[in-house]
């Protein structure tokens, strides 16, 4: 019997059917459920009212990342702080009562390891390759970095993971997305993948599953490849996907849920075979040059508004469609841009470094580097570093980052989504600039009226630098 | 969820056009953490008001709503029909509901009942002084004054309500399926079937 050639979507979703039914649709089997505290109240308390339980408490993994504050989270005699916003506290303790009730394994407000979902998941070794994850939570596609099926799901979707550990889904489209050659020096990961969301636009991937090829990703880190992965939801893709290989291998040997022994050789050899075969046929193939990769930038309220950080603000009149050239008209105006001005005359006024996108060892690592022996600029109100995990921040403060950050006039904070996102107290004031290592600059993202320009950590490094959108190149030599 | 197969009791005749999620329940509701006790922000602008039918005595406790015509417009908020539930009501009547809505009550459980205009004034009317019976059966509402209007209804939708069968419901009725992959990936998949720690 020959067997047709398969991407590596479909060998995951092969690996994962319970039983496919007559109108297409097929129940997939999740093997892994990461829970926070914004979107998993309603459904433990479906679930409380029908008398139902958590089909595998043990393949859930319940973290708190969304609101809770980066500030201190214990005081001096480390005693809990309590949290100021009322409705954030009653979410946190909702999660904090529901995970025990439940059986679920939770990692606390002040636990060493707490953190964002996407950072913890991959970091504990609890996402793996060739696995199917949900969270509710958009960016989940964030773990396809290591080559899992991961995607963002709704409360009532939580509900039914909860209980059936499934869900009903029908198959995606594929599309891969090949980044040729080598990237120029002072490109990173986050300046591919925001050269990807203006390429294919912020919609270009509805209804696909985006693999991830090309000898750019190959070479990538995976604290790199899982930047890329984290934004395909803002192509509008289901899910990307980043091939396992010998660095993936690496990066999950011995973390604390990484499998073991004979486990871990018979995973080895599972994840050995998950790469697209020869000839597997794609839907639609996209294929960028790494030579046209700049350090990108982005001027609008779309991340599919990018562009090179030598470039100037477009003007809606230069889009061919006219819903294009309004949506610009409505961004410019929002971003108090002009169309002609320089991005590298932009002044910026708040720095984030951090997000599920841009806060693992390596990005705050690429911003000290710029930041080392250099100050913020005057001009720069508000600049903050935020770790996507605990273990990430003391990894960082081993290495001494905390130091260069703090020397350099930047706030070293405690882990969690921060400013990424408009629901906890770190938020850009209405009317000024953020540049932002997060992955979505809509209108009122990062608190009302807020002006987001999303960078590399290098490139909000340089910003903080400057009081401008700069080119780190222009820089690092310095 | 709680099967449903038969409503009889008072019905509130509301009658309002283009009723959207917002006036269902306005926003300022959906930070909670509960699908209970959203009643008390249901329909809070017109309850703002003297007299507003929804705090009129004589339709306290229906289980039945008659609305106008694109009922559930709006956002996709699961809110409004955990609200509608939490006044205690457990079927619509309307000439037409957006789709969203009429999706997010038949997962919780909420009869929608799509009848022509004509049908529902009569309805309204005899509402204000009588009961009225909504048959998911027989797929019929009838008065004590010999109305019967017939309405239609997806069958598969039918089925799970008359059953309680909500989503997460039939899914767990695959159980066996279910358990025969769990217990096939212990074998082929067992470092991604158990989380070791
Ligand atoms: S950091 Fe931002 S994008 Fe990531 S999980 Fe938190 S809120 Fe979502």
């Amino acid at each position: 019997m020959t067997k047709h050639p398969r991407t590596l979507y479909e060998k995951i979703w092969d690996a994962h059917v319970v039983e496919t039914r007559d109108d297409g649709t097929s129940l997939i089997y999740i093997d892994r459920h990461l829970v926070h505290e914004v979107t998993s109240p309603q459904a433990f308390e479906a679930l409380r009212v029908s008398g139902r339980k958590v089909r595998r408490p043990d393949l859930t993994l319940a973290v708190p990342d969304h609101n809770l504050p980066t500030t201190a989270r214990l005081d001096g005699a480390g005693h809990r702080l309590p949290i100021t916003d009322p409705e954030s506290a009653q979410q946190l303790a909702a999660l904090e009562r529901n995970a025990p009730e439940f059986g679920v394994r939770l990692i606390g407000a002040t636990d060493a390891e707490q953190g964002i979902v996407h950072v913890v998941g991959p970091e504990q070794g609890f996402s793996l390759p060739g696995a199917t994850i949900v969270c509710g939570d958009s960016h989940t596609a964030c773990h396809g970095g290591l080559g899992a099926l991961a995607f963002g799901i709704g409360t009532s979707e939580v509900e039914h993971v909860l209980a059936t550990q499934t869900l009903l889904l029908k198959r995606s489209k594929t599309m891969e997305v090949r980044v040729d050659g080598t990237l120029a020096p002072g490109v990173t990961a986050k300046d591919v993948v925001l050269h990807i969301c203006g390429t294919l636009g912020a919609s270009g991937g509805t209804g696909y599953v985006i693999e991830y090829t090309g000898s750019v990703i190959r070479d990538l880190s995976i604290e790199g490849r899982l930047t890329v992965s984290n934004m395909a939801i803002e192509h509008g893709a289901r899910a990307g996907l980043i091939a396992p290989d010998e660095k993936t291998i690496a990066y999950v040997k011995g973390r604390p849920y990484a499998p073991k022994g004979e486990a871990w050789d018979k995973a080895v050899d599972w994840w050995h075979s998950l790469t697209s075969d020869a000839g597997a046929i794609y839907d639609k193939t996209i294929v960028i040059n790494a030579a046209d990769i700049a350090p990108t930038v982005t001027w609008g309220t779309s991340p599919e508004d990018t562009i090179s950080i030598s470039g100037s603000v477009p003007a809606p009149e230069d889009f061919a469609d006219a819903s294009k050239q309004e949506a610009a008209r409505k961004s410019l105006d929002y971003m108090g841009l002009t169309p002609g001005q320089r991005m590298v005359d932009i002044e910026i006024q708040n720095v984030f470094i951090g997000s599920c996108t841009n806060s693992r060892i390596e990005d705050l690592r690429a911003a000290a580097a710029i930041l080392k022996g250099r100050r913020k600029a005057e001009g720069v109100k508000w600049a903050i570093v935020v770790p996507g995990s605990g273990l990430v921040k003391a990894q960082a403060e081993e290495e001494g980052l905390d130091k260069i950050f703090t020397d350099a006039g930047l706030e070293w904070r405690e882990p969690g989504c921060s400013a990424c996102l408009g629901m906890n107290p770190d938020k850009v004031p209405a009317g000024e600039r953020c540049a932002s290592t997060s992955n979505r600059n809509f209108m009122g993202r990062q608190g009302p009226g807020a002006r987001t320009h999303l960078v590399s950590p290098a490139m909000a490094a340089a910003a903080a630098v400057t009081g401008h959108l700069t080119d780190v190149r222009d820089l690092s030599e310095a | 969820m709680t099967p449903i197969s038969q409503v009889t009791g008072r019905a509130i005749p509301f009658g309002l056009k283009n009723v959207d999620t917002d006036i269902i329940i306005p926003a300022a509701f959906l930070k909670t953490i509960t699908r209970s006790g959203l009643g008390k922000g249901a329909f809070q602008a017109i309850r703002a008001e003297p007299g507003n039918i929804f705090d009129n005595p004589t339709y306290a406790g229906s289980p039945t709503l008659i609305a106008g015509d694109n009922f559930g417009c709006g956002s996709s908020r699961e809110h409004a029909a955990w609200a509608l539930l939490d006044l205690g009501i457990t079927c619509v009547i309307a000439p037409s509901f957006s789709d969203i809505f009429s999706g997010n009550a038949f997962k919780n459980g909420i009869l929608t009942v799509v009848l022509p205009q004509e049908a529902i004034d009569r309805l309204m009317e005899v509402a204000r002084t009588d009961e009225i019976t909504v048959d998911l059966e027989t797929q019929t509402v009838t008065t004590p004054f010999q109305d019967r209007f017939s309405f239609e209804i997806d069958p598969f939708r039918k089925h799970c309500l008359i059953n309680g069968l909500d989503e997460v419901g039939l899914t767990l009725a695959r159980d066996a399926a279910i358990g025969g992959y769990e217990a096939k990936a212990k074998g082929s998949l067992p470092f991604l079937a158990v989380v070791e720690h």
